[in-house]
């Protein structure tokens, strides 16, 4: 049994100018010490799904369907003080933004200590020991002087590496990062990263991993899951995707990232666009999400859309005319 | 050999900073101290670093929306950095900027249209009225908008879109030189690609110089003809777009490259993870600023600062390392 499935996801939040379906009807299934990216870009609904797993969308406006199996337990249906005592010691989250998700008038130490104190019960001397061998644990110098300051007092990375000893704390079983290192300079991104693979290794942890950089996703990842307009248009393991993406939309969007080393490989060649813009989520979409911008759209995906289908091995699609077989054309 | 559009001499830019009880002492971030550089016409020189490298600084000192502390700025033979207004004026039609977000750089209450037509009536590059609404629908189809979209105001525009309405503004004055502060940054995967390729027709077409600060390597690599990689306030290596993402001699260009994930699951890398973070610009470490990171550093760095010398060809290095390591 997988550690988390997800079943027919949908959050829908009610505005003025009508219902937005940010995610509709979204499935997947995370195993246990897996790491799973969800790739897409602004708006494709892949921080509203991570944001439904922790039961964090105010409802209303927003409102949840479908069924989130965490070890078995749907934790849709779970009351809200069964849910908190998951929220951080099983399930934890690192954001984007560190100096936001910190509380700037505690300091360091206090914010690790309290969710060890709620979660396992110890008290203040221990939860402080366990603090400092955290930070210890994430990198951080001179534990003992870090856990008495102040976020401001730390950089970005510092900050960052805080989020990642609060969220590991308690030992979870799933940790979600959303953008974990989009806000860091590439520097620091790569020690944040190289900490976070090294710990994967000791914690055991399955990771959701939600990013729009393709770069991190071929660094960390183990499967891949592609969203866009609020649902999941294609999932396969990392390589595979890199090596043979079936569905239009991914395609494109590995065209149109610039590679390192482009240079010297030969001619600068021009960058694949993907002409238009993501529909707006408001409307009731028939047919394929991706027809208004794919090169292959037919009247049968303006008509029609396409469930998900095997196209190899481990290897999900939703297209009517993606290739199917080991290699794709 | 025709004079460089654009030379920067030494530039320095000191912001002052209060500290000590009631702010009475004063101290000083060295944002940008002792750049120099040129751009040619029609070429792209990328500025890279990270955050506060004072890659932004270098910019908008050049655009001189603040006075410089030190140094000269140059366009076209004739000193800007300490130009009177009134010739300044006249400059900064030849020179124009895009900001990277374009939610906050155009103004909510005005219409596209108004938008466009600023430039080109402060300037005073319209015959009469007839040829300002030429220009104007001329410059959203160089940027590919629809012309109906004239008459929209700013929100009602993806961030794309706005991006090339920032481009249009910025080509209104039919400048030679645009600053591009971070241009693409802000945008989508796929929105990026579009901005991008504008960017490189709108080079082609109007033979523009383009000054692209960036901390997207892979977008510079891409984009660029020379690139000068900045750190704490100095430019640590100017070379050509091949001989910098070839044979990188800094060690903190090589750090920097290297940092960068590729999108190849499984590619062979060995990134040189740098420790600590980036020193405040306040207290620059002495000697090179790179000393308290770089994994090559002896005696000499702590003391001596490095100059700018050249590495073979057109490669500009500033480091001590007498066999500067290979590749």
């Amino acid at each position: 049994m997988a550690l988390l499935e997800v079943e027919n996801l949908q959050t829908h939040f009610r505005t003025p100018s009508g219902i937005n379906r940010a995610v509709d009807g979204v499935s997947f299934h995370v195993n246990e010490g897996e790491t799973l990216a969800i790739v897409g870009e602004s708006g494709c609904g892949k921080s509203v799904t991570s944001m439904s797993l922790m039961r964090l969308i105010p409802e209303p406006p927003g409102r949840i369907a479908g069924a989130i199996r965490f070890a078995g337990k749907d934790i849709l249906k779970l009351s809200d003080r069964e849910m908190r005592a998951i929220r951080g010691n099983d399930i934890s989250m690192i954001f984007q933004e560190p100096m936001t998700s910190l509380n700037p008038v505690l300091t360091v130490g206090r914010q690790i200590r309290e969710t060890l104190m709620i979660h396992q019960g110890l008290d203040q001397q221990a939860a402080e020991a366990h603090a400092i061998e955290m930070l210890t644990l994430v990198g951080i110098p001179e534990p003992k002087r870090r856990v008495r300051e102040y976020p401001h007092q730390l950089s970005g990375g510092m900050r960052q590496r805080v989020m990642i000893a609060i969220a590991l704390a308690c030992n979870p079983k799933l940790l979600i990062a959303d953008e974990p290192t989009t806000a860091l300079d590439v520097t620091i991104q790569a020690q944040i990263l190289k900490l976070m693979l090294d710990l994967k290794r000791r914690v055991g942890a399955a990771i959701i991993l939600i990013t729009h950089d393709l770069g991190v996703v071929a660094e960390i990842a183990e499967r891949v899951m592609v969203m866009y307009a609020g649902r999941k248009v294609e999932e396969a393991p990392v390589a595979e995707l890199f090596r043979s993406p079936r569905h239009p939309y991914t395609q494109g969007l590995l065209g149109a990232v610039p590679r390192l080393g482009s240079s010297l490989t030969g001619a600068a060649r021009r960058l694949a666009e993907i002409p238009g813009q993501v529909p707006d989520l408001r409307k009731p979409i028939t047919g394929c999400v991706f027809a208004g911008r794919c090169a292959l759209a037919t009247d049968l995906c303006r008509q029609y859309a396409p469930g998900l289908e095997e196209k190899a091995p481990r290897h999900i699609a939703a297209c009517h005319y993606a290739a199917k077989g080991a290699v794709a054309a | 050999m025709s004079p460089p559009l654009l030379q920067v001499n030494d530039l320095k830019k000191h912001f002052p900073v209060k500290t000590g009880l009631f702010g009475r002492k004063s101290e000083w971030v060295y944002a940008v101290d002792g750049v120099s550089f040129e751009i040619a016409r029609g070429e792209t020189l990328s500025l890279v670093g990270e955050s506060g490298c004072g890659k932004s600084t270098v910019g908008r000192a050049i655009l001189r929306l603040f006075d410089v502390t030190s140094g000269q700025v140059i366009l076209d033979g004739q000193r800007i950095d300490d130009a009177h207004p009134s010739t300044m004026r006249q400059m900064r039609q030849r020179m124009q900027v895009v900001f990277q977000d374009p939610f906050s750089s155009l103004n909510p209450r005005m219409r596209v249209r108004d938008i466009l037509a600023e430039p080109i009536r402060n300037f005073g590059l319209a015959k009469s009225a007839a040829d300002l609404e030429t220009r104007v629908t001329a410059l959203m189809d160089t940027v590919r908008l629809p012309r109906e979209a004239l008459n929209r105001r700013p929100h009602e525009f993806s961030g794309g879109q706005r991006q090339r309405i920032g481009i249009a503004r910025a080509l209104a004055a039919e400048p030679e030189l645009i600053v591009c502060d971070e241009a693409v940054s802000a945008l989508d995967v796929s929105v990026k690609a579009q901005i991008v390729n504008l960017l490189q027709d709108l080079q082609r077409e109007f033979g523009l110089a383009l000054l692209f600060i960036s901390h997207d390597l892979a977008i510079v690599e891409h984009m660029t003809h020379r690139v000068a990689v900045m750190y704490l306030g100095k430019i640590v290596e100017v070379a050509p777009r091949r001989e910098i993402f070839a044979a990188p001699r800094h060690p903190y260009t090589k750090a920097l490259l290297s940092a960068v994930p590729l999108p190849e699951p499984g590619a062979q890398r060995n990134p040189i993870i740098l420790g600590g973070d980036v020193p405040s610009p306040i207290n620059p470490p002495s000697g090179c600023r790179f000393h308290t990171r770089c994994p090559y550093v002896f005696d000499r760095c702590r003391t001596e600062e490095p100059q700018l010398r050249s590495a073979g060809g057109e490669q500009w290095v500033a480091c001590h390392l007498d066999a500067l390591p290979a590749g």
